[in-house]
């Protein structure tokens, strides 16, 4: 899935030339080709996310189309106010590459396991968040990323499925269990779909392999849900903020008033009132409480 | 264009205080100490079109202490990037010009507040307009409380690795961070010393001498990237917030609070009389 997405990048490289690489040295044996091919458009920066975020902004304000390359956590986590304020807060066309997804270098321990990502990026306003599940759904999910400039995240792991488009919706069916009557479906994302299609592969149950966790799919979701009475989701992410997280937001029965994915401008009110955006914003008055 | 870059400080520094004053914001300190730094950028050393903000050809300018960024909409709204007017709605609910530097505003490179981010940006400018053999350059001020934060020494260390020479920094070293003295909290020693061991040119200048950081920052650079130690007063100009870390945080209160301190500005100054957007007093 790596390697398939790093070599569908170095051949969209050849038709766009503001498309830019940033590897935070890592890649071994994996960028070689596009740094010997594109040197002017790959570059190193060393072991400094942060930086390599920063400058990932500096490159996209000034025209490309740059994506940061880096395993899970310190792609993310460790630069991640720098993705916040820089690639979000300005709207920039950076795509955060993360590879390691999961417990994909579960050996290497806790340290590189990358079991918050989903939940952290996807709460970043006008954040995409793509955790492809196969080598066709990582190419797609990169042509989706190049198709709308903007900030976005994409989960690597290793493998993946072996076949497997991605729906224009982000959803894909990737098992239908027997007659197409099974009340039961598997949602699932990224690299362990391969592992739950095996595990599964003797259940009554349909999977699905969902590659854009945002913005959800969320009138196929919905259809989903309608169809099966139960529905259980698998991912290799912490509880909270994950995909489950996700889906439940979709179909929550309880009212939020909260920030709706974007940035708020600056404020303040008369009366020195500075939280007054969040009920601006959702509308929300006295009247508007009362009525609720 | 102001050529008299007294004049600009001093109107740099009236405005800071009437917004902050207007506002009951926080920063001036850092606003005052950085009055000569932007005075000089504007007046005298950047490229820019006010008319035309995102002109392509134009200097590239970080101004990574986001939290002074009275001193900058001053300096930027003198300069004719956006009406005068605009300054005194500074700080009020619905303005563009809020408590740090925000990219929405004409003139604005970026949003920036979150200390120690600003390097690494103009780093990557830098080294876009390199690649694209531009002939524009890329001017960064930083405080030097940013000088704690490690992503700052990342991005100093790349630009030593590329030799970005288009890339010239400003530190404004009043010495003064938002607990207290930088010497007490985090010695930062010699900046220029341990960036000329980075591989940066680097030299000390009087940050409130216009003249000679108007002749530092235009200096022809030997293929290194660039920068410039200015010294400086945290609340340069104001006897009673000059070194003090309170005017961190603190505006003036009271109409005699606001009038001594532009009092001791117009003294200091003592040029022909300026106009400012003169915020409501």
């Amino acid at each position: 899935m790596r390697n398939a997405f790093i070599e569908h990048l170095t051949a969209r490289m050849q038709y766009d030339d503001a498309i830019f690489l940033l590897v935070a040295d890592l890649g071994y044996s994996v960028v070689e080709p596009l740094a010997e091919r594109y040197p002017d458009r790959y570059l190193n920066v060393g072991v400094a996310e942060q930086n390599m975020t920063a400058v990932a902004c500096g490159l996209a304000r000034e025209g490309y189309k740059v994506f940061t390359y880096s395993i899970a956590n310190f792609a993310t986590t460790r630069c991640l106010e720098q993705i916040r304020n820089g690639i979000c807060y300005h709207s920039l066309p950076v795509c955060v590459v993360a590879v390691g997804g999961g417990f994909m270098y579960g050996h290497l321990g806790p340290t590189h396991h990358a079991t918050e990502d989903i939940a952290i990026m996807r709460s970043l306003p006008g954040m995409r968040v793509f955790v492809p599940f196969s080598r066709r759904s990582a190419e797609l999910a990169l042509d989706e990323v190049l198709a709308e400039p903007g900030p976005a995240y994409v989960r690597l792991g290793r493998e993946g499925l072996a076949v497997a488009d991605i729906d224009d919706n982000g959803l894909s069916l990737v098992r239908r269990a027997g007659d197409g009557t099974s009340d039961h479906a598997f949602i699932s994302v990224g690299k362990i779909c391969a592992r739950l299609l095996q595990l599964t592969a003797e259940r009554r149950a349909d999977l699905y392999a969902l590659c854009r966790v945002k913005p959800l799919p969320a009138a196929d979701l919905r259809r989903l849900f309608a169809e099966y009475t139960e529905v259980t989701v698998v991912e290799d992410h912490q509880s909270a903020g994950g995909v489950l997280s996700a889906l439940a937001e979709l179909t929550t029965t309880i009212r939020g008033l909260n920030i709706d994915g974007r940035f708020s401008p600056g404020t303040q009110d008369e009366d020195g009132q500075r939280d007054s955006m969040l009920f601006r914003q959702q509308a929300c008055t006295p009247e508007h409480i009362d009525s609720l | 264009m102001h050529k008299d870059l007294a004049e600009l400080a001093y109107a740099i520094r009236r405005s800071s205080l009437e917004m902050v004053y207007a506002a009951n914001a926080s920063h001036i300190g850092g606003a005052l100490s950085a009055a000569d730094i932007l005075a000089v950028l504007y007046g005298r050393i950047l490229r820019v079109r006010p008319e035309a903000p995102a002109w392509p050809e134009r200097d590239r300018f970080v101004m990574s202490k986001g939290h002074a960024c009275v001193a900058l909409y001053a300096a930027l709204a003198l300069r004719g990037f956006f009406p005068g007017e605009w300054l005194t709605h500074y700080g009020q609910g619905g303005s563009l010009l809020m408590g740090h530097a925000s990219h929405r505003v004409p003139g604005v490179e970026w949003s920036t507040g979150s200390l120690g981010q600003g390097l690494g940006l103009a780093a990557g400018q830098a080294y876009a307009g390199r690649l694209r053999n531009k002939s524009w350059g890329v001017y960064a001020l930083l405080s030097d409380g940013e000088l704690d934060e490690g992503s700052t020494w990342e991005a100093i260390l790349f630009a030593a690795h590329h030799r970005l020479h288009n890339l010239c920094v400003v530190i404004d070293k009043n010495g003064q961070q938002a607990m207290g003295a930088t010497e007490g909290i985090l010695n930062l020693g010699s900046v220029a010393d341990k960036l000329r061991a980075f591989d940066w040119e680097a030299r000390d200048v009087d940050g409130h001498d216009r003249e000679e950081l108007a002749a530092a920052l235009s200096a022809a650079h030997s293929g290194k990237p660039r920068c410039v130690v200015a010294h400086t007063v945290k609340g340069k100009g104001v006897a009673y917030m000059e070194n003090s870390v309170k005017w961190h945080y603190s505006a003036p209160r009271t109409p005699e609070q606001l009038d001594l301190a532009l009092r001791q500005l117009e003294e200091a100054y003592a040029g022909p009389p300026v106009r400012t957007a003169g915020a409501p007093r």
